[in-house]
């Protein structure tokens, strides 16, 4: 076997990619061959479609495919964290189901760990599994769910045992989502958008074998889930850039990125559009309001600082140093940047603030802007998750007592749903 | 390199902190503050003379390390966490480059050795009564008579206007705003210590009756080294504040830890304990922009000036939030004059009005975007 070094790995996948890449062939059809020759998802094990390349080395097989402008293996949405999930605590016959076909795109997997009663304390789920005959039987409710109207699986965690702690009594399971009793409903937002579902299990049915890991082991595996989520989430933008040439396995492609990039489609607004302020401000003549301009600049100097708090956090990792505190704060200061940045956009617009659609400035993006920043605190973490996690694991203070964790999860105190 | 430092930087500033522990503890501190001179003579002769501290921007032509504003401003934030009590802003920082970027070479060659050694400790006087930094209100003038200066008014806000050996001034003279030298013995100067808010910074009120003085650089050409100069001074500044706030932000979360009430250490109250986050993600959003600041003098940006002020005014207000927040941590003990809390508040609250408040340099910053 040759050596693993960035020359090798360049050769070999350049000699592949210029003997077999086909514009001609259909996007699943190019994918199968490329998830076979294992340049798909060439930092898996070698046993399961990979070259057990390290993961260093993966940008270099990137660089390929785009160099020779090679569409890769699906890696929009949820996906990858099924993969991830999968190839860490999934059995054989997972892995054979579903790792293909989540590779060459055939199917779109959704995440239902949210609930209405549990949403920062994700191990309070109640959502039921239950052992009645030789399948498990499903009944509850999940939300905040991307996808899940054309999802063809989900990854469930679910309560299986109600007499045991709340970590421990929760299961992790695959099931499929084109079932009599699984209901999947759009989630109306308080920005008219609906990016999200509710999904109802009525009786809906797993075969034993689908259970992800260890029954009773749901939190353990789930763990694995987040943290792929935290880690990959600016791989949403690095994979967002389909081709617009003309061939159809990229027209296929820009569909599929088009289908998965749906639901994110007003984030920049749940930002606070940052980037708009200096041009409107001067554009609307309100440059002339010194309290306007304070505050115009308090927003600018909170977020360049953020902007290269971030920086700073990148160098240091790419440096090889320790990360120093600055590395967590990047979702706590997009909170505090969106929110001025409202403020902002609401004094420069002034009166036409009261008006949504065609009828606001740049067709409706400001008003979208002025009712879309309230998510930004609460999606992914609400603040006030993200402040006990630094507290706690950077600043290193202690943990508040909790009453939930130590005894039987049917004792503890839950919402009424 | 606006991102983080290089491994030299990171040893100076470790060996810096180090130095500064040993020679600044509080007790320290708290002993120069009530002296007049406000400073230890043997931690300036170490200081200058084994450190090389009071030559670190100056170029090695003129006795200097020759290093840039990065390095300064690293100084400047370990002074700021031990709350050193010396001239060094005042003659390094400020009077320093007031010659490097006003004086001519002859004057350069002949001032700056002296302040590179700390040897001599040099000031900059700007400001007067109504304590404007940018020069637009100076009243002070200075009047030619046979090719010699002589200098008439008043400046305060002075620091360490009292133990300086030579002073720059800024006065009017007939071709618009100049920089002079002032010997501090030059007769019919006379200096008075301003009482200090922050005993740690040491004010001085300096009257000039027909002084005689020597011309810096070029009559009339005082206004570039002089934005110049506020540019580097309130980069440093925000470097010394982001160097305080975080000493203080740290001393919060150990008090925090540490103390108990209701059978539990108070830091494990979620009100304590999301201010201490709001508190880091302050101290750590204004240290980026200080070091970013920093980085950009150092290349000449054309962006120095917007960064000067946007730095200065992050600084601030970073420092002034964590010092209010750090005394409601500690509560009663707080507030009390033994703690310690109360020597970083006061000058926290002395920064944010030196070299002007953050409401004037965030106009200020809009108007260097042409906003």
């Amino acid at each position: 076997m040759t050596e693993m070094n960035e020359q090798t790995v360049r050769a070999e996948a350049r000699t592949w990619l210029e003997a077999n890449w086909d514009t001609d062939l259909g996007l699943v059809e190019w994918r199968n061959k490329l998830v076979d020759s294992g340049w798909g998802a060439p930092h898996w094990p070698s046993g399961w479609y990979g070259r057990d390349l390290p993961v260093g080395l993966v940008p270099v097989v990137d660089e390929e495919l785009d160099r020779i402008g090679a569409v890769g293996v699906a890696k929009m949405g949820i996906r990858t964290l099924a993969a991830a999930t999968i190839l860490a605590h999934g059995t054989d016959m997972h892995k054979e189901k579903f790792l293909r076909r989540i590779l060459t795109g055939e199917d779109t997997w959704c995440q239902l760990f949210s609930e209405p009663g549990s949403g920062s304390d994700l191990a309070g789920a109640t959502t039921r599994a239950e052992m009645k005959g030789n399948k498990w039987v499903i009944n509850g409710q999940k939300v905040w769910t991307t996808s899940a109207h054309h999802a063809d699986y989900g990854l469930l965690l679910a309560r299986t045992d109600v007499d045991v702690p709340k970590h421990k009594g929760m299961t992790y399971f695959i099931i499929d989502i084109h079932q009599p009793g699984v209901e999947v409903v759009p989630l109306r937002q308080m920005n008219g958008h609906a990016s999200f579902n509710q999904v109802f299990f009525t009786d809906a049915e797993i075969s034993p074998e689908f259970m992800v890991g260890n029954l009773g082991d749901g939190w353990k595996v789930a763990t694995t889930t987040l943290m792929h989520e935290r880690r990959g989430a600016d791989g949403m933008r690095r994979y967002a850039e389909a081709s617009d040439r003309p061939e159809r396995i990229y027209r296929e492609e820009a569909e599929e990125h088009a289908i998965a990039l749906e639901p994110y489609k007003w984030y920049p607004q749940r930002a606070g559009r940052v980037d708009l302020v200096l041009e409107r401000v001067k554009a609307t003549g309100m440059n002339a309001d010194p309290v306007l301009r304070q505050e115009i600049a308090k927003l600018m100097i909170m977020a360049k600082s953020a902007e290269w708090t971030a920086r700073r956090a990148r160098a240091a990792q790419e440096a090889g140093r320790p990360q120093g505190p600055e590395g967590s704060l990047g979702k706590l200061a997009a909170s505090y940047v969106a929110r001025a940045a409202n403020r902002v956009h609401t004094a420069i617009t002034g009166t036409e603030s009261m008006l949504t659609g065609d009828d606001s400035p740049m067709d409706g993006v400001i008003a979208e802007i002025l009712v879309s920043t309230p998510a930004i605190s609460i999606a992914g973490g609400t603040d006030e998750i993200q402040k006990n996690i630094i507290s706690e694991r950077v600043l290193k203070m202690p943990k508040e007592p909790r009453f939930d964790t130590d005894r039987p999860f049917r004792e503890v105190p839950k919402n009424v749903v | 390199m606006k991102f983080s430092f290089t491994d030299e930087q990171e040893e100076y500033r470790s060996v810096l902190r180090r130095f500064l522990e040993d020679k600044s503890p509080t007790t320290e501190v708290r002993r120069l503050m009530e002296t007049d001179e406000g400073c230890d003579p043997n931690v300036w002769r170490q200081l200058s003379q084994e450190l090389g501290l009071t030559a670190i921007h100056i170029p090695e032509t003129y006795g200097g390390q020759g290093f840039g504003i990065g390095e300064l401003a690293i100084a400047v934030e370990e002074m700021g966490r031990a709350l050193l009590c010396a001239p060094f802003f005042a003659s390094t920082v400020m009077a320093a480059t007031a010659i490097l970027k006003a004086g001519s070479e002859d004057q350069k060659q002949l001032l700056l050795p002296d302040i590179a050694a700390g040897e001599t400790i040099a000031t900059l006087a700007v400001a007067e009564e109504d304590g404007t930094w940018d020069g637009s209100n100076v009243s002070t003038t200075a009047t030619e008579s046979g090719g010699k200066y002589t200098i008439d008014g008043k400046k305060r806000f002075v620091l360490d206007g009292c133990t300086a050996g030579l002073i720059v001034v800024l006065a009017r003279s007939a071709n618009g705003l100049s920089f002079f030298t002032v010997k501090a013995n030059a007769a019919g100067l006379e200096r008075s210590a301003l009482n200090s808010m922050d005993p740690t910074r040491k004010l001085a009120q300096l009257t000039f009756n027909s002084v005689e003085a020597e011309l810096l650089g070029k009559e009339g050409g005082a206004a570039d080294p002089l934005a110049g100069t506020l540019d580097v001074s309130s980069i440093c500044l925000a470097n010394e504040m982001v160097g305080g706030a975080e000493r203080l932000r740290e001393s919060a979360v150990e008090y925090a830890n540490m103390r108990v009430q209701f059978g539990r250490a108070i830091g494990s109250f979620q009100s304590l304990k999301h201010k201490a986050a709001d508190m880091l993600l302050d101290v750590e959003l204004a240290k980026s922009a200080a070091y970013y600041a920093a980085a950009a003098a150092d290349e000449d940006d054309e962006e120095t000036s917007a960064l000067a002020s946007l730095a200065k005014s992050a600084a601030a207000e970073a420092y002034m939030q964590t010092a209010v927040h750090t005394v409601q941590i500690h509560g009663g003990i707080g507030f009390t004059w033994d703690n310690d809390t109360h020597l970083w508040f006061k000058r926290a609250k002395s920064s944010e009005v030196f070299l002007g408040g953050s409401a004037y340099h965030r106009e200020r910053l809009m108007q260097q975007w042409n906003i």
